[in-house]
């Protein structure tokens, strides 16, 4: 049963490695979108300045005498003093005429009152730049001044690299705090599946009861399959045991019957070869009725044996409870039961295969001893716990003692006789069942003895 | 001694009443439940021996409402299934004893006896006659005072020809009686017992008589 | 005829070849057949103490040190960038100029603070305020004007005594006239007036500060308006005829300020000279080099020093120079000949 299930992964890790990967793709989404969102106010920022430069130049543009003047303030360029020291580059345009700056300078073509923002490679550096243009009216002709205003991102890059730090350092903390939790949440979840399983495992063999503890409601599919299994389970065992109970019913039902017209019907016939081929038939249904127990019983010996259920009893209590119910057989036989035993053992196995293994044994006992023998029945602890039977009968034969030793080893009893047989064969399993064995020998003064140790 | 045997098989119920009226006993059979909680109800029995499969119910569940109305009759279970579970079953809803079908009479006659000399002191069953008196629980006889105990054997052929005085029993009979079908004996068996009985009565009017080819007989010495 | 084409022959080279220098001196011209080439508006004696300083820590490193005006140094080092390592001059805007074009090399790990620097490329080094200077004598047994305005009060009041006997900057040649000039007219209205009343009193105008002081020593003018202040102290210490005054409403300070070349032949060595530069003029042991330090107490409100920003590109516009050119011309010249 201790078989190791082949496994489908770790629930824990599965969890946590599921909890830990959403947090780094949040963390990692978290992180984009903060500097994509800084990247968009800071180059707003740039531009609002440039935009605000552009204009003050356009401002100062003016025709004095039909000639183009542009009085830049000395505030356009102020403004656009920077912590890194951005370069500024301008060119100033009368229509298609380059007045002054920087003449290879880029323009956008620009109408009306817009300004137009690019990114574009100047001298080459990433710069930004605006364009815009203003409409002066003279007085024979309208010109249009169009002035471009650059700036390299040097202290942007700095401000996206600073937020990209801490977009990073917010981001590294979320995933940390998201993966202790995680981790936190994953031991907690998997602690009700723990909890669920040592419940399960400090459950005795016999015990299918349905679990009645609270679990979340996620387990409790799991749960009411498991109370449904071990209902149908427990279900099934019943059957099992109905079943050869059922089978017993069954069989000796009739044969009871048949016994009971033998019998009276043995009364009152006198011929001799008459009663002696009803007795045949009584001692065969005698026989068939025992072997039909026992095979029921060895079934339901190999079904308890199976999940064994173990409990303390007092193993003298037992034994003794037994020798008094088999006193009747005895006497009606002239034999006699005598009973040794310590004060007290307690041991703990199943008192039913217990008993029914002693009581083959006190069967086979009383069996084979003569009338008015004796049937010694020893229960003791010292050295080990065993119960020992001895008849007074003529004991095993001498040549099948090994025999019979291998024939139930094997736990078949395809020959011989099927009574007795099967009877040491129950004990012998029970025995192994209880960690122990059964020995069978002749006593030196005659007779069989069995020790059943357990 | 009166019995109630309740049981719903007919074959096997005629054939435990004309086996326990050999021996003296009276019988009242009951076939289902119902009768039976009748049959309580009106007469006192001493001894009830309780089928546990019946038409109308389990006889387990007789057995419970019979200790529950605090009726002390001991009970000796009569089951068809297997020994290993109903044993713990049956004793612990307090019957007295079991006996699995199909069962030797001679087996359910020795737990019966157990049974009552458990729960003896209730009825008197002493047979007084000839001087020897018997007492067939204890298994004891005394003649002219002079008590002893018999051996189960002898007990029992005492106990079947003190029942009928004058009957003639043919050997068969008797070994019928007092050996089960798988002890076997010769018919000659037999007279070891007769030899015996007739020691232990030797100082009492009672002799057994045998009848060349027919059997034994017990007599009054008059 | 002869003469005049041999004249010709021998100054052609001199002019496309050689340039015309105020001075070019050589240091240390044994130690190496590279020289680190220097080319600085501000005159030899005053480096040389620097340079000598920097030679004995760089034994190996021969240095050419080239002085001419700061409007030539626009022009030539924007012309041959590659035949400059270091570029010193006191015309700010100009320097600026060439840094934002991209014309000089960022020098790491010069301790300066961010507003003594532009883009690490441009390192100011020292803190020199624009001062009227006067001789004394003209001033004989009357108050000293402290500020722009009572220089102005005092001219009108003795126009004879004045007239031709004023000097300043012709803004038009020399860049850090210009550069004076232009952030005086950005301070204050007074600069215009200022110009008129000169204008009227018939000014005389200066290419250099050398020259000016000059004449103020000998007594050929009377007031000398935005010298540089350490050419003047210079002639302090030798003379007592001159007093140097710094305007006290708003003192024009400027800093002179070093690059090194976009394509400096030798960038290790003008970086440790840059380096050697800020150290010896940001360090405690100013007594020892005549020219003044980069003031550290910049914060101080009165002295305005012009600050290294883009801002300074504006009065280089195209447009906007053409116009502050024909106002100053208007105040300063037009006047004079009518």
């Amino acid at each position: 049963m201790t078989r190791n299930l082949p496994t489908s992964g770790s629930l824990r890790n599965h969890l946590v490695l599921t909890l830990i990967g959403g947090a780094a793709i949040l963390a990692l989404l978290l992180f984009f979108a903060i500097r994509n969102y800084a990247t968009q106010v800071a180059q707003q920022g740039q531009d609002n300045i440039l935009g605000a430069s552009v204009t003050s130049i356009l401002d100062a543009a003016s025709i004095r005498d039909g000639t183009i003047e542009v009085d830049i303030p000395y505030a356009s360029f102020s403004m656009l003093s920077t912590q890194s020291d951005d370069r500024i580059f301008y060119a100033i345009y009368q229509d298609e005429t380059f007045l002054s700056g920087y003449p290879k300078l880029s323009l956008a073509t620009v109408s009306g009152q817009e300004s137009i923002f690019q990114s574009v490679k100047h001298r080459g550096k990433t710069v930004r730049l605006v364009t815009a243009s203003r409409t002066l009216i003279g007085i024979e002709k309208r010109t249009q001044i169009r002035v471009a205003l650059a700036q390299t991102q040097d202290a942007l890059s700095g401000t996206l690299a600073q937020i990209s730090r801490n977009a990073a350092l917010f981001g590294t903390g979320f995933f940390a705090l998201a993966a202790l939790l995680s981790i936190w949440a994953s031991s907690t979840t998997v602690g009700q599946l723990k909890r669920l399983t040592n419940s399960v495992t400090r459950r005795g063999p016999q015990d299918l009861s349905p679990f009645e503890k609270p679990v979340p409601s996620e387990m409790l599919p799991l749960v009411t399959s498991l109370n449904s299994l071990m209902q149908r389970l427990d279900h099934s065992l019943g059957q099992s045991e109905d079943f050869i109970a059922e089978a017993a019913h069954r069989v000796r039902t009739p044969l009871a019957t048949v016994r009971s017209y033998a019998e009276a019907t043995l009364q009152r016939v006198d011929k001799e070869e008459n009663r002696q081929a009803l007795r045949s038939m009584v001692r065969a249904i005698d026989e068939s009725s025992r072997a039909a127990g026992q095979l029921l019983d060895h079934a339901m010996i190999t079904f308890r044996a199976d999940h064994l259920e173990h409990q303390n009893l007092d193993l003298v209590a037992l034994v003794n409870e037994l020798v008094v119910r088999l006193m009747p057989i005895a006497e009606m036989k002239d034999l006699e039961l005598r009973f040794h035993s310590d004060a007290q053992i307690t041991y703990s196995g199943d008192p039913v295969l217990i008993q029914n293994a002693v009581r083959n044994l006190i069967d086979n006992a009383l069996k084979y001893s003569p009338s008015e023998g004796t049937v010694n029945i020893l229960v003791t602890a010292a050295p080990n716990v065993h119960v020992r039977v001895c008849d007074s009968g003529n004991g095993f034969p001498s040549e099948e003692l090994n025999t019979l030793a291998t024939r139930f080893k094997r736990g078949k009893n395809a020959e011989g006789t099927i009574g007795s047989g099967l009877g040491l064969t129950i004990a012998m399993d029970v025995a192994r069942a209880h960690g122990g064995n059964l020995q069978l020998s002749n006593g030196t003064e005659g007779g069989a003895c069995a020790l059943l140790s357990l | 001694m009166k019995y109630l045997l309740i049981e719903d098989n007919q074959e096997l119920a005629d054939a435990i009443s004309s086996r326990m009226r050999l021996d003296g006993h009276v019988i009242d059979h009951a076939a289902k439940l119902e009768d039976a909680t009748a049959f309580v109800e009106t007469g006192e029995y001493d001894l009830i021996l309780l089928d546990i499969m019946l038409p109308d119910g389990d006889g387990r569940s007789f057995l419970k409402e019979h200790r529950a109305s605090h009726l002390d009759t001991p009970v000796i279970i009569l089951t068809a299934r297997s020994q290993v579970l109903d044993r713990i079953d049956s004793l612990d809803l307090g019957a007295d004893d079991y006996v699995t079908k199909p069962f030797d009479h001679a087996e359910l006659e020795a737990r019966c006896r157990a049974v009552l000399r458990r729960n003896a002191g209730k009825s008197q069953t002493v047979i007084v006659t000839g001087g020897v008196v018997f007492d067939p629980l204890a298994g004891h006889m005394a003649v002219h005072g002079q008590s002893l105990t018999l051996r189960n054997r002898e007990l029992r052929l005492l106990e079947l020809l003190i029942n009928s005085p004058g009957q003639v029993f043919s050997k068969q009979k008797l070994s019928d009686r007092l050996f089960s079908y798988d002890d076997d004996v010769s018919e000659n068996a037999i007279e070891v017992y007769i030899g015996r009985l007739r020691k232990h009565l030797e100082n009492s009017d009672l002799k057994i008589t045998t009848l060349r080819g027919l059997g034994y007989r017990l007599d009054h010495d008059t | 005829m002869r003469i005049a084409i041999a004249l010709v022959l021998w100054v052609l080279p001199q002019v496309i070849f050689a340039q015309e220098w105020e001075d070019r001196q050589l240091f240390n011209d044994h130690a190496s057949e590279q020289k680190l080439r220097i080319i600085s508006s501000t005159d030899t004696s005053f480096f040389t103490p620097i340079i000598k300083s920097f030679i004995s820590k760089y034994p190996n490193v021969a240095v050419e040190y080239l002085v001419t005006g700061t409007a030539d140094i626009d022009r030539i080092f924007r012309a041959t960038p590659d035949a400059f390592d270091v570029v010193i001059s006191s015309a700010m805007d100009l320097q600026l100029k060439i840094v934002n074009d991209g014309l000089a090399r960022p020098v790491s790990n010069v301790p300066l603070p961010s507003w003594a620097q532009w883009r690490q490329s441009l390192f100011a080094f020292t803190s020199e305020p624009a001062a009227i200077v006067i001789n004394r004598e003209a001033f004989a047994g009357h108050p000293i004007p402290d500020t722009r305005q009572k220089l102005i009060e005092a001219l009108r009041a003795r126009p004879e005594i004045f007239r031709g006997r004023i000097g300043t900057y012709d803004v038009r040649k020399s860049g850090l006239g210009y550069l004076f000039a232009t952030q005086d007219a950005r301070a204050s209205e007074t600069y215009w007036r200022l110009m008129e009343v000169m204008g009227a009193l018939d000014i005389r105008l200066y290419c250099c500060s050398g020259d000016m002081i000059n004449d103020l020593s000998d007594g050929t003018i009377a007031v000398a308006y935005n010298v540089l202040g350490s050419y003047a102290t210079a002639r302090v210490e030798s003379k007592g005829a001159i007093e140097i005054i710094l305007p006290s409403n708003f003192p024009t300070t400027m800093m002179r300020t070093a690059m090194v070349s976009i394509d400096a032949p030798h960038f290790e060595d003008a970086s440790a000279f840059i380096r050697h530069l800020i150290a010896l003029q940001s360090g405690s042991e100013k007594a020892a080099f005549p020219l003044p330090p980069l003031n550290s107490k910049l914060n101080d409100v009165e002295r305005s020093t012009i600050a290294l920003e883009p801002a300074l590109m504006t009065f280089l516009d195209t447009l906007k120079r053409r116009r502050f050119l024909a106002e100053w011309e208007d105040a300063v010249i037009q006047k004079q000949q009518k």
